[in-house]
């Protein structure tokens, strides 16, 4: 019952292989038994998105799927959005517009935005709002987060 | 919380799948396909599934087809497809217009269309409009193939006729015509909350006149449904407001609301009335 699987992750481009109970959530196993404590678990029902990543490119909650379903897949967390010692342009952006206060959910919100405009740089502020009400900020009120987000869909557009 | 332990099955075809369900589950063995009810649930330990069977590693159930004019929906097709222009025409458009009041994005990239079909949420969009197109489950089993339609798929609250070692492999739908009128409108507390009520119409015209109207209302009773009372004041009608208010009215003493802490049916009676009202006077 309690058998425990080998599996192999590739987060942030670094191989990880682990051994896992199946009941483990993904996010779990990232923070345990990967060490990237940056990805949050707020609500673990899948309704406050603090622990939102890519999954082979799309934004998903990574506490509800179970570590073993993501064998041989490629994810993303908020460590992997420096570059060496420059910030992503979206990390940039929440620092300038005040998009975080106690921070907790700001990594969910990174990953939620990447995640969304590398696919679809052109959103409307319709569009915006709607992708980034999928996750619960309590500090800020969502207006800073709004206006980061914006800004940064400027920047990353713009050539590296 | 963290989901109680379970065995875990990954099979990588269709037939070994539909084995370990026929084995497992009388075993209190459950399918895995998004996960994002089943997996909530499980960390509530509402449910502790003995044995989870993963059918995300089958490839042959990850496609949309469209044939004679039939869609066919695989077992492991996201919400999110259906935002892209995966399906063509009107049918396309109006799965659009539904799939935006599911969950969240990050949801959508995960749960399935089928997977919500299975579940049977009184709320579930994707039930609603398996009930007003008329779709068709396709449940597999080693017995074969069944296939089930939507009006005596959903038995009540997440109850179906699904037997324990029956695994959807596909639903189907049928392609709207393409000069049919679409309008679906739904109404939650929050943003990408489960609806309170939904409702969704498709109707044609001839020579100015509705024809072939379908009238179903989601989220107020215990599952989606067409309501025929409805339907049969829009036949044959101008589409504008006195036949769309009749029609509103009707459908609203029509139903057996479901009654909660925050909704009582008299409440939901007037949401349907009104919904209904806006599904009709928005629908294109």
């Amino acid at each position: 019952m309690n058998a425990r699987r080998e599996i192999n992750l590739t987060i942030n481009g670094t191989h990880y292989a682990v051994t896992v109970e199946a009941r483990r959530t993904l996010v779990d196993v990232i923070r345990d038994d990967c060490g990237l404590t940056g990805t949050h678990i707020g609500c673990e029902h899948g309704v406050c998105g603090a622990c939102t990543i890519l999954l082979d490119g799309e934004p998903m909650r990574s506490c509800l799927m179970f570590a073993v379903q993501a064998h041989g897949r490629s994810l993303r967390t908020v460590e992997g959005l420096q570059r060496g010692e420059r910030l992503h342009p979206m990390q940039e952006a929440f620092m300038r517009h005040h998009g975080l206060q106690c921070g907790f959910c700001t990594p969910g919100f990174l990953m939620l935005a990447v995640g969304v405009l590398e696919k679809r740089p052109d959103l409307t502020d319709e569009e915006l709002i709607e992708i980034l009400s999928s996750n619960l900020c309590r500090c800020t009120g969502y207006e800073n987060i709004i206006k980061a987000v914006r800004a940064a869909a400027v920047n990353m557009k713009a050539p590296a | 919380m963290k989901p109680a332990s379970f065995k875990y099955y990954a099979p990588t075809s269709l037939d070994e799948a539909v084995a370990l369900l026929a084995e497992l589950g009388p075993q209190d063995g459950r399918i895995l396909a998004g996960g994002q009810s089943l997996v909530p649930t499980m960390a509530f330990r509402m449910a502790r599934p003995a044995h989870l069977i993963d059918i995300n590693g089958i490839a042959e159930l990850a496609t949309v087809t469209v044939k004679d004019n039939v869609l066919a929906i695989g077992a492991c097709v996201r919400h999110a497809a259906f935002e892209a222009s995966t399906v063509p025409g009107v049918t396309g458009a109006l799965l659009r217009k539904v799939v935006q009041n599911i969950a969240h994005y990050p949801i959508r990239t995960r749960g399935t269309f089928c997977g919500s079909v299975a579940n049977a949420d009184p709320a579930s969009e994707w039930c609603c409009v398996m009930a007003a197109l008329d779709g068709v489950v396709l449940a597999r089993s080693q017995r074969g193939i069944r296939r089930i339609a939507a009006a005596d798929f959903f038995q009540g609250v997440m109850a179906t006729v699904l037997g324990e070692d029956e695994l959807i492999v596909a639903a189907e739908l049928p392609l709207l015509l393409e000069d049919t009128v679409t309008g679906f409108v739904e109404f939650s507390r929050r943003k990408g909350d489960f609806a309170i009520a939904m409702a969704l119409v498709t109707y044609r015209l001839e020579s100015g006149s509705i024809i072939e109207p379908r009238v179903a209302i989601g989220g107020a009773e215990t599952h989606p449904r067409r309501l025929p009372e409805a339907e049969a004041l829009l036949s044959g009608k101008m589409p504008e407001g006195g036949a769309f208010s009749a029609a509103a009215k009707t459908a609203a003493l029509a139903i057996d609301p479901m009654e909660d802490i925050n909704n009582t049916a008299g409440y939901r009676r007037k949401l349907v009335q009104t919904l209904l009202q806006r599904a009709l006077e928005t629908a294109a």
